[in-house]
């Protein structure tokens, strides 16, 4: 790739073009959104394209210390660029969802957008510890004002529980960082990443960095700012929260507290395998006596998040890639969900699940894509979301096997609550004249769905395309945290030697 | 030293006591009719104060026999404190004009300049006394000041009630002066830090005590801050405006320098007190606020939880800490005279200024740019990247945390949280109610630009001053230790 600095190229058109909205009409500000974005989603291929996979741990790099306590350092590896990816994927399908549905201040409404993909893509690319601190913190202001302006009628509630929430967790993030950076001497993360804290000190810092992502994942218990947030913000708000930055957490963990706190991460893995599981048959079963379809959704995403979490702190291959597919395909899937349920909201006007039914008669296109996307979400093979569960409970299985147990049940009670939800919308007979005359998929909204499915099918029955660019950081990221691996208890009287003391509730778990 | 070297260092107070002077001449002749004219010649003193602050003035060392310092943190603390003066006095014309009653009257700017001038002396005194008088003279003048509309019964009870409460905390303060002279026998910071290394008496410590005592009210920081909310809403706007902004400064410089050269070797014992002052400042200013409804008495509040934060980086105590302070007053600066414009706009059709928060409804719709600003300044004010305010906050914790205080940095963040609260409600009120009635148009195209310029410098754009910023608080730093 030539020197051209596409990282900083992506993240300036659509700060420009939100600027450009927040000045023009509001068919205007629609196109310039949509092209801003799919500008973005170009220069993200092109950035897939060049991608080196194997090469470079971080890739189109680029340094610049204009802040000078910490510098516009961005770059990428195989993580970074999935992420990225599913961002730019996403945001044009968001504006598309709101360019009929969103009437009332549209100008405003896409620059939030466009600077909302800013700071996601900011985040994912950020290499210095400030920096990324200054973007992951920044989209929460977007995001409280489309909740509070654009959102339901509860909003202002949502948007305040969701910035109070994730700012609290954050701050404490801050103050860890403030010390990591007095510690070693530099901000650059990938310094950062090689350097060797005090595990008496990691585990302090640990819980810092959790604080902030354990909120933002969301983990049990202090996902409840999400069903809130989901249910009030509008259609396309729901998709990017449930599809990115839910992400963040995840993306976090990986980036800092697993390769900058090995051995605290080896030590506390108890306790994200405990919440984790809570989390699983908890919101699982929250889940399945929603009324509410966005809420139903938001606490399903609660219970695949906690596969995530087990996955990545499996402490091997399978886990941690397994973690990785099952964000992508999550964020694919609970978003085109959001979509599905938003479609049938913009002819209603209600999410209340029990006002539908028998939409398979006369909306027998939408039910086919509800179908494929409820199927992906319970993890049907064939789909993304076999793929990413597998792989993560694989993993998880090889080092804790109470805890693959519990969190298994997150297929069937999956199962449970999502053919529950289909079957009352999609099947039946159909209620009310109101639900008769709603018409089937227009060919925006097809175009909003389909490719959605289309990339769910492929990481379905193909995920080594997305797996390929991830396979060399893994390998980085096993070599760095296998010292400090918890002993794992598949394998009865085969602990490997050399490894750290088992946690209390490893050794409560042997037993 | 000469005289002439003398004079040399202080020609910022000259220029300012001299112009004072000369235009209160000029007011007794003119008489109301020159107050727009006293009004431009005063921002030019100031000017011309800020142009004598090249010379000597910033680097030239004792003067007087000690009882004057020109360094770079002075001068720093001085730039800051004549910008905001500046504004407070282009803020002043046409809020009078719109009050029915109180026109405003020449001796506003003049009073204004003679109160900066104290605040020169305060951020460069090295000697107890020199501090004692520059107090009292920027404090006489704003007593007056914030009963400037005298007709108006709010504005008299705030000036009698910041008089009273600032006589006793004045009396306080020169207790303690009394009780520090008494045991060290000397008035001379450099002195006073020698008797401090040495084995501290009863007596000293009592007079630590009560020297920060007396300046903690200065600065409003808890517990000394009962009268800053009356007093803010009470006082006409750019008063409050004046009295939220250079005088913070100022005490704020007083009490780094007091606290570093005078009594730098007694850091274990008033860092305990900072420490507590600046937490108590976080939490109550941030608690306090959430009821008020009053935009004058929340901002007041907000300027208790600021000075709070900014105490923060003091308590480190370190090169950096002040560094810290410097670049908070700095960016606080800036956000507190910007929303302080805002509110000078929020007038009814009638023209007749408003003060409810919840007039404000709305905004966003009506006047979207003047709500783009304040909730620039809120979130700013807030500490959320990627607005500046946020750096502001990262230089104190930051100092913090590198003197080792994590309970202290970790208290004071999580508290951030509570603040965050009443700021989002003023946000929350511009952008989700349903519009108020609209204020009246913007017709000062000066207050436009001052609001576009402060909005800048808050948004994300001043972190290209960062290395300025960072490399010009260090060097002012540099100049305490």
């Amino acid at each position: 790739m030539t020197g051209l600095p596409i990282l900083s190229i992506m993240l300036v058109i659509p700060a420009i073009g939100a600027l450009a909205c927040l000045f023009v009409p509001a068919q205007t500000a629609r196109m310039i959104a949509l092209a801003a974005t799919l500008v973005d989603l170009v220069l993200g291929i092109v950035l897939w394209a060049h991608f080196d996979i194997g090469g470079a741990q971080w890739q189109f790099v680029e340094y610049s210390p204009v802040f000078g306590r910490f510098a516009w350092a961005l770059g990428i590896d195989g993580f970074a660029l999935m992420l990225i990816m599913l961002s730019v994927f996403l945001m044009p399908i968001c504006i598309g969802a709101s360019w009929r549905s969103v009437t009332t201040r549209v100008s405003e409404y896409m620059a939030m957008f466009l600077f909302t993909e800013v700071l996601m893509l900011g985040t994912f690319a950020a290499q210095d510890l400030f920096l990324f601190y200054v973007f992951f913190e920044a989209g929460l202001i977007p995001m409280f004002l489309i909740i509070g302006i654009w959102g339901g009628v509860n909003r202002i509630y949502a948007s305040y529980k969701f910035f109070l929430y994730t700012l609290l967790g954050s701050l404490l993030m801050l103050v860890a960082m403030l010390y990591m950076a007095r510690e070693a001497g530099t901000t650059s993360i990938p310094a950062l990443q090689a350097f060797n804290f005090d595990p008496h000190v990691q585990t302090w810092l640990w819980l810092a960095f959790f604080a902030s992502f354990a909120v933002k994942m969301p983990m049990w218990p202090v996902h409840t700012w999400l069903p809130d947030a989901h249910v009030q913000a509008p259609t396309a708000g729901s998709v990017i929260l449930a599809g990115v930055l839910l992400k963040l957490g995840g993306y976090g963990f990986l980036r800092f507290s697993l390769p900058m706190f090995p051995e605290a991460s080896g030590q506390l893995t108890w306790l994200i395998f405990a919440l984790s599981a809570i989390a699983v048959i908890y919101t699982s079963l929250v889940a399945l006596v929603q009324a509410d379809m966005k809420k139903l959704i938001a606490y399903s995403s609660v219970a695949h998040m906690a596969i995530v979490t087990i996955g990545l702190y499996a402490f091997n291959r399978q886990g941690i890639e397994g973690a990785m597919i099952m964000m992508l395909s999550h964020g694919l899937v609970s978003g085109a969900l959001f979509l599905c349920v938003g479609v049938i909201y913009d002819r209603l006007h209600t999410r209340e699940i029990a006002r539908y039914g028998g939409l398979s008669i006369n909306m027998p296109r939408y039910a086919l894509f509800f179908l494929l996307f409820t199927m992906a979400s319970i993890g049907l093979p064939g789909t993304s979301g076999f793929v990413a569960e597998f792989m993560s409970l694989m993993g998880t299985y090889q080092i804790s096997t109470w805890t693959a147990l519990l969190c298994t049940t997150s297929i069937i009670l999956g199962a449970a609550y999502m053919l529950y939800l289909y079957r009352r919308v999609a099947y039946g007979e159909i209620k009310s004249d109101e639900v008769r005359g709603m018409a089937d998929l227009s060919g925006r909204e097809l175009w909003l769905l389909a490719p959605v499915a289309a990339v769910v099918l492929w990481m379905g029955v193909y995920p080594e395309s997305f797996l390929a660019p991830m396979r060399k950081d893994v390998t980085t990221l096993l070599a760095r945290i296998d010292r400090a691996a918890p002993a794992d208890d598949s394998r009865p009287g085969n602990v490997v030697a050399g490894r750290v003391q088992p946690a209390p509730a490893q050794l409560a778990e042997a037993r | 030293m000469d005289f002439a070297a003398n004079f040399a260092m202080v020609l910022p107070e000259e220029v300012l006591s001299l112009g004072a002077i000369l235009l209160m001449l000029v007011s007794a002749w003119g008489g109301p009719k020159s107050t727009r004219a006293v009004s431009i010649a005063a921002v030019f003193v100031l000017v011309g104060a800020g142009i004598a602050l090249v010379g000597p003035a910033s680097y030239g060392g004792s003067a007087f026999g000690g009882l004057y310092r020109a360094d770079g943190f002075a001068a720093f603390a001085k730039v800051l404190i004549f910008v905001a003066a500046a504004v407070a006095i282009i803020m002043a014309p046409d809020f009078f004009k719109r009050t029915s009653g109180d026109d405003l009257h020449p001796e506003y700017p003049v009073l204004i300049l003679l109160s900066t001038a104290g605040m020169g002396m305060m951020v460069s005194a090295s000697d107890l006394l020199t501090l004692y008088v520059g107090l009292e003279l920027q404090s006489l003048s704003a007593y007056v000041l914030a009963s400037f509309m005298r007709r108006d019964t709010r504005s008299a009870e705030a000036g009698l009630k910041y008089f009273v409460l600032g006589a006793l905390a004045s009396g306080i303060l020169l207790y303690g002066i009394s009780l520090v002279y008494g045991f060290t026998g000397t008035t001379l910071f450099g002195d006073i830090a020698q008797a401090y290394a040495g084995p501290r008496s009863l007596g000293l410590l009592f007079g630590l005590v009560f020297v920060f005592a007396g300046i903690a009210f200065k600065m409003s920081a808890v517990p000394f801050h009962m009268w800053t909310p009356d007093v803010y809403e009470g006082a006409p706007t750019p008063v409050t405006a004046f009295f939220a902004s250079a005088p913070k400064v100022a005490a704020m410089a007083l009490a780094v320098r007091v606290a570093v050269v005078a009594m730098g070797p007694a850091v274990d014992q008033w860092r305990q007190i900072v420490i507590f002052a600046a937490l108590a400042s976080i939490v109550l200013g941030a608690v306090a606020a959430i009821g008020q409804t009053n935009i004058k008495r929340l901002l007041a509040y907000s300027s208790i939880n600021n000075v709070g934060f900014a105490l923060i980086g003091l308590a480190a105590g370190t090169r950096e800490g002040v560094a810290g302070v410097l670049t908070y007053m700095t960016i606080y600066i800036a956000m507190t005279l910007g929303s302080f414009l805002v509110v000078l706009q929020m007038r009814n059709a009638a023209g007749e200024p408003v003060e409810e928060v919840t007039s404000l409804a709305g905004l966003s719709r009506t006047r979207p740019g003047l709500a783009l600003a304040l909730a620039i300044f809120m979130f700013s004010l807030a500490g959320i990247p990627p607005l500046f305010g946020f750096w502001a906050k990262f230089a104190v914790f930051d100092a913090a945390v590198a003197a080792g205080l994590f309970p202290l940095a970790a208290i004071g963040i999580a508290a951030s949280v509570i603040g965050a609260y009443y700021y989002l409600r003023v946000v929350k009120i511009m952008y989700f109610d349903e519009p108020a009635p609209a204020f009246a148009p913007m017709d000062n195209p000066v207050e436009g630009g001052l609001i576009a310029l402060t909005a800048a410098f808050v948004s994300p754009l001043g972190y290209f001053a960062i290395p300025a910023l960072g490399a010009w608080t260090m060097a002012a730093a540099r100049a305490l230790f």
